[in-house]
């Protein structure tokens, strides 16, 4: 029964999107305020509608409920609670009902929150948004239904595949989906901007919040599961160009690059047209990241045409989006008002080179994945793209885009003069290049190239210093003005120091963790000792325990440092016998922002067992950026003229009370 | 062994990998040759190389039987005295360029090889012919701050005042 409540929602949710995506457009070409005032309720209901829906599926999966085809091939009785929750979005289906609703939620937001919203746009974005739910209600409800019962009702599930089972994972999609779905508000603005043909200064003021929001689920969505790979897939990597990570890396190189030109746009007025176009190709890029996983397309031709309605299915909701926007744009953008102008040595000018890059680097990423997928089809050659050739890419295309970074936020807007920015950067560089010589002395023979990397790292993090001592004039004036002025400072603005300091740590770690980590790949019998730096690790021997839904075989490690134990490590492979599959668990131990990784190989006959031992030295930075990243764009959120779209009255700042 | 680059028997591959390994490690501890300077030859070498059965992991990242008959192999031509361009050779030569995961330079590839700088270049160069062009027409000089109309500056003023200032007061200021 609750099965069936949780379909009929799901239609029912369509009719509303039908309803939405048609009556609020015409109200708002016709000047109709009712029919304009249907958006709003009808977001609402459509949000509480897949809510039912969603709901549904879950207690589905909590109540193991066997009979539901869903969860019959992808849960398990005996699962902890915890991962029969997650395993609603552990499979294709119930993961593209989590896509539908937060699609909603974004939709049902803009209803609740965009009360100052020209009413024609709120109108309009409402029925763009609804557009695109429509399209994934019909996917749903025709190829990928989750409430599909069985003739038979088994007596026990099939498990969910148990690299899933993880906490890491429960929460990695939920926060990805927040990301890509959150740019789809950024695209409904921009199409509802195209159909209106005008556009200011305001709408970018309307769009950045979503967009911010949107980011920085994106980020930490990214860089958990990241986290996950590293260590649930028990090679140690923390990103390996798979295209399934670089589907979300797209979304985040042109979301990242549409929130500094909106800026742009919004303080200057420029850029309009390039802003819209980046809206457009953020959501796409989305909409290909999701579609493409999902479809199987990416990792393997043949997934594609081994369930052709879905595959079919797919191309025509991209084709139609992604052509239909970008046809759009091409009709309409020329209507736009170009913008502002403003000299190439600017905050502006900053800007357009920091989209430049990121757009070249976005552009690498999409033609490498995609590259190898096209020639087979076309010539039939089978050619990969792998890490060997991100990184020879990639790589040179970020190094400018950092070492501009920290000079953006000096730079005044409209003329800016290069060699004031440059004396005022004069510490930072500094810093950067004792860093440099500081490494080079102390890694003497070492790789030529890290340094560098590290003192660009340290000039990062500088730059995002030196713009909090440039605006408070610490340093300069006396301290308790200097915190006066500190106190005034917009929260956006430490926003940015935050968000660009978090860039400059990621990439320390990534330079640190990549160059200078050691590993040890040896055979132990117990009793047996490997060491590692300063690390002395003795193998205590194996022991096998019973979990909830699997049983695993752990080996127990003594970590020890100069003599003194330092902790216990316990490597584990686990046997899942629903699916008669197994997992390898890393041990981690974490000394400051590094950490010492062992996995377990196949124990030999002999008693003895292979493992791998890394010391990866601060690899916990990398993903620590992007947590500080994620807290500056919250900091930017919260401040009063993103979240109600007007400037802070000017208020003496001396007199307000701290916050 | 060989592998046959039809299609059905990677699909089979595939299927068998997928299905029946259990997760062990990438690199055992008997393939380490002695030497260091050749084993860390080796693993260099190793991230190159395509491990042809699994989903974009190189055979320094996987447990698949073939990535370690790759690496074994690499290893030994390592030990006959190969340098590492003829060690690439001689295994593109066998399973073609599929196994090579930096793809190299050449017709089929240079639109790969050439997009990063390509994408710059391109975007560089409207740049440069926008500002050119816009710099040309005086009458694009220098726009309101904000276009707005009448009645949004109005509802602009509202917002402004319920900030507390008195309404009058408050200039629509749309830039800090």
């Amino acid at each position: 029964m609750i099965a069936e409540i949780g379909h009929y929602a799901l239609v029912l949710a369509l009719g509303l999107a039908l309803i939405q995506s048609v009556v609020p457009m015409v109200g708002a070409r016709l000047r109709d305020d009712t029919l304009m005032g249907v958006g709003g309720p009808t977001a609402l209901a459509q949000f509480a509608f897949v809510a039912v829906s969603f709901t549904a599926l879950t207690a589905c999966y909590v109540g193991s409920d066997f009979s539901v085809t869903n969860v019959f091939e992808n849960s398990h009785s005996a699962m902890p609670l915890v991962y029969k929750f997650t395993s609603v979005w552990g499979n294709h289906e119930g993961s593209m009902l989590l896509w539908v609703l937060i699609l909603a939620l974004f939709g049902a937001l803009v209803a609740a929150f965009g009360t100052n919203l020209p009413a024609t746009l709120k109108a309009n974005v409402l029925a763009v948004q609804s557009w695109i739910a429509a399209a994934f209600y019909f996917f749903i409800l025709m190829t990928s239904n989750p409430f599909l019962r069985q003739a038979q009702t088994p007596f026990e599930g099939r498990d969910l595949n148990p690299i899933l089972q993880d906490l890491g994972l429960a929460i990695h999609p939920p926060l990805l989906y927040l990301g890509y779905v959150g740019f789809s508000i950024s695209f409904s603005f921009a199409i509802a901007a195209l159909v209106e043909g005008r556009i200011d200064a305001a709408w970018a003021r309307w769009v950045r919040p979503w967009t911010l929001m949107a980011w920085m689920c994106l980020t930490v969505g990214i860089a958990m599961g990241s986290y996950w790979a590293y260590y649930e897939l028990g090679w140690g990597g923390f990103w390996f160009w798979d295209p399934v990570e670089n589907a979300s890396l797209m979304p985040w190189l042109a979301g990242t690059a549409l929130l500094h030109s909106a800026v742009v746009m919004e303080k200057r007025n420029a850029l309009k047209v390039w802003t819209i176009l980046l809206a457009i190709l953020t959501f796409s890029l989305s909409l290909i990241g999701t579609f493409l996983v999902r479809s199987g397309v990416l990792t393997s031709v043949h997934t594609f045409a081994s369930d052709p309605t879905r595959g079919v299915f797919i191309l025509m909701i991209l084709v139609l989006f992604i052509g239909g926007a970008l046809a759009l744009y091409a009709w309409r953008a020329p209507v736009l008002k170009q913008g502002g102008l403003f000299a190439p040595i600017s905050r502006e000018g900053a800007l357009v080179f920091n989209n430049l890059f990121l757009t070249a680097a976005c552009a690498t990423v999409f033609v490498g994945t995609l590259y190898p997928l096209a020639l087979e089809a076309l010539t039939g050659e089978k050619i990969s793209v792998g890490a060997p050739f991100f990184n020879l890419t990639f790589g040179p295309l970020f190094v400018p885009l950092l070492l501009v970074v920290p000079l953006g936020p000096l730079m005044p807007w409209k003329r800016g003069d290069l060699l004031g920015v440059a004396q005022r950067l004069i510490g930072a560089a500094a810093f950067a290049l004792v860093v440099i010589a500081v490494t080079f002395a102390a890694t003497s023979g070492g790789p030529v190239l890290a340094p560098f990397g590290i003192g660009l790292a340290a000039f990062v993090m500088a730059g995002a210093v030196t713009d909090f001592i440039e605006r408070t004039g610490l340093l300069r004036v006396p301290f308790a003005t200097a915190l006066t002025r500190a106190r005034g400072l917009p929260r956006s603005a430490f926003g940015t120091m935050l968000a660009h300091s978090g860039l400059g740590i990621s990439a320390l770690g990534i330079v640190c963790a990549s160059t200078w980590g050691v590993e040890q790949i040896v055979s132990l019998k117990p009793n047996a000792a490997v060491s590692l730096r300063s690390y002395d690790l003795t193998f205590d021997g194996m022991v096998t325990r019973q979990g909830p839904n699997y049983s695993e075989t752990i080996a127990k490690f003594t970590v020890r440092q100069g003599g003194a134990v330092i902790g216990i490590m316990e490597p584990a492979k686990r046997t899942f016998p629903a699916r008669q599959s197994s997992t390898t668990e890393a041990a981690l131990l974490t000394r400051g922002a590094s950490q010492l990784y062992l996995s377990l190989g196949d124990p030999a006959d002999d008693g003895s067992v292979a493992v791998r031992l890394y010391h990866k030295p601060l690899v916990l930075l990398i993903w620590l950026g992007a947590v500080v990243m994620f807290l500056g764009g919250g900091l930017s959120l919260s401040d009063r003229r993103l979240r109600i779209g007007a400037p802070k009255p000017a208020a003496k700042p001396a007199m307000q009370p701290a916050e | 062994m060989s592998v046959t680059p039809h299609r059905w028997v990677s699909i089979l591959l595939v299927a068998i990998v997928l299905i029946g390994s259990p997760h062990a490690l990438a690199v055992q501890p008997d393939e380490i040759l002695p030497d260091p300077a050749l084993e860390t030859r080796a693993r260099t070498l190793s991230r190159e190389l395509r491990c042809m059965v699994c989903q974009n992991q190189s055979i320094d990242d996987s447990d698949a039987p073939l990535a370690r008959d790759l690496r074994l192999l690499v290893r030994e031509r390592l030990k006959a005295g190969d340098s590492d361009s003829q060690v690439l050779d001689f295994l593109t030569v066998r399973y073609g360029q599929f196994v090579l995961l930096r793809p190299r330079f050449g017709w089929d590839t240079a639109l790969l090889w050439l997009a990063p700088a390509g994408v710059l270049l391109i975007g560089m160069g409207s740049l440069v012919v926008l500002l050119r062009r816009r710099r040309r027409t005086p009458d694009s000089a220098e726009p309101e701050p904000s276009g707005l109309t009448a009645a949004e500056s109005g509802r602009l003023a509202e917002l402004l005042g319920k900030g507390g200032r008195p309404a009058g007061k408050t200039s629509p200021r749309t830039t800090r």
